[in-house]
């Protein structure tokens, strides 16, 4: 009987702790005012969306149907479609949901959801960022049809449990102080950091998914299990000048004359579209990292 | 009958000359290599270093001879082992000599096209843009 209590005392316990939070009213106030799409489009491209929502099989980045199959550990993800279309994509959110979707990772129904969808990294992002962001989507055409629903294993199949995930896992919105450093090397750390979300794939993860934080940046398998996603930190661009890596953002060609390939090519699409000293600034970040080292297998 | 023996003795020395080189990975990883070193020579020049007409016209000839032997490099035997090559290769193996006609009609362009800086600054860009083509989707580097 008493343990019968305890159980449903823990359950309740569960259930609680497992709430989506709510957005911040100083981000719902921030992101009301009207954005500037023409600003929102560099936001999309730090952000790469369409690396994982743009429609399968065609080549316009723009076109954000979603439904290409992101393959991980924990089973198959399929990204939703945020195109502007009302009844299948986000065209009928506001953009405090949308704000609350990338910031918090929580659905306009209040639902969790899986960090398949980088918001560990986008909560960084600043509101206006958010904001204009959300205006340019707006602008792109509308697309019809959703993405399959995600295929996993049990119990990652449980969506609340993703709310006892995050208050283990979801990092602060804000940056520490970095006295000394530069509005360069600032701007970098926010864009690899926050919308780049470089780390969500340059960096081992524990058993629950959850980015290994003394490892971050140095590397990881890639989560469709094709090879490795390169260490970021002084130990792996140590015979890259910073010319290289500007370079091979901006065009994908490496030191050796190689094309990177892989996700990194999707990605270097979109760092192309990016302003140069944006490029630059990223390149002053990740050369300031100290040196890190990743064993395979931790 | 001595001259049908010579033939066939010439046969097999010919045989075993193709099957001494033919290891598929080991040429695959030769006209990569060749491929990248032509390939920083070119991208050096689009960043700026002095143009040479000849150093554009041999990196050409190497991705043209890429582009014409690579598709026989790729037979069932030579998916595993020391190679970067995903298994999609074998899955759509006409996509994948599809990008290379394209590369070599795109190198046969070019060839014809570049004859100084502002023409070669034009068209190699877009010539470029096939190598990250198969390696976005039919390679995977494991370090």
């Amino acid at each position: 009987m008493a343990g019968l209590a305890t159980i449903a005392a823990l359950g309740a316990a569960a259930w609680l702790a497992s709430a989506p939070l709510s957005l911040d009213p100083a981000i719902a106030e921030a992101v009301a005012a009207p954005g500037s799409a023409s600003a929102g489009r560099i936001v999309f491209f730090a952000g790469g969306c369409d690396s994982c929502h743009m429609s399968p099989g065609q080549s316009d980045p723009l076109r954000l149907g979603g439904g290409r199959e992101l393959k991980t550990p924990f089973g198959s993800f399929y990204p939703p479609n945020i195109s502007p279309d009302p009844k299948d994509g986000i065209g009928a959110w506001s953009a405090q949901d949308f704000a609350h979707a990338l910031l918090d990772g929580v659905s306009p129904s209040g639902e969790h959801y899986y960090p398949a969808f980088p918001y560990t990294s986008y909560r960084r992002m600043s509101a206006p960022d958010v904001r204009d962001l959300f205006a340019f989507l707006r602008t792109l055409p509308a697309v019809a049809g959703r993405a399959p629903p995600h295929a996993l294993a049990f119990p990652f199949t449980l969506r609340r449990g993703l709310g006892l995930w995050k208050r283990l896992f979801l990092g602060p919105r804000a940056f520490p102080d970095a006295p000394g450093r530069d509005a360069a090397w600032k701007l970098g750390r926010y864009l690899v950091e926050g919308p780049g979300h470089c780390a969500e794939c340059h960096s081992p993860r524990n058993m629950l998914g959850a980015i290994l934080a003394h490892r971050r940046l140095t590397g990881g398998p890639l989560p469709e299990g094709k090879g490795k996603a390169p260490d970021l930190t002084a130990a792996g661009l140590k015979d890259w000048s910073n010319a290289d890596i500007v370079e091979a953002l901006a065009s994908g060609f490496t030191p050796t004359g190689d094309s990177l390939g892989g996700p990194m090519a999707a990605t270097v699409r979109n760092t192309a579209e990016l302003p140069p000293a944006y490029r630059e600034a990223i390149v002053d970040y990740l050369k300031s990292l100290p040196a890190g080292a990743w064993r395979p297998g931790e | 009958m001595k001259r049908w023996v010579l033939a066939g003795l010439a046969l097999v020395v010919g045989v075993g000359a193709v099957l001494a080189d033919g290891d598929a990975i080991v040429q695959r990883r030769k006209l990569m290599k060749a491929n990248g070193e032509a390939t920083k020579t070119v991208v050096a020049m689009l960043k700026g270093a002095p143009f040479d007409l000849s150093a554009v016209q041999a990196a050409l000839k190497s991705y043209g001879e890429a582009a014409a032997t690579a598709p026989a490099l790729f037979p069932d035997d030579s998916k595993t082992g020391d190679t970067n090559a995903l298994p999609a290769i074998w899955d759509d193996k006409a996509d994948v000599d599809a990008r290379f006609a394209k590369l070599a009609a795109d190198v046969k362009a070019a060839s014809a096209g570049i004859v100084d800086e502002a023409s070669f600054k034009a068209q190699m860009p877009a010539l470029l843009k096939n190598c990250g083509g198969c390696h976005e989707l039919y390679r995977a580097k494991k370090s």
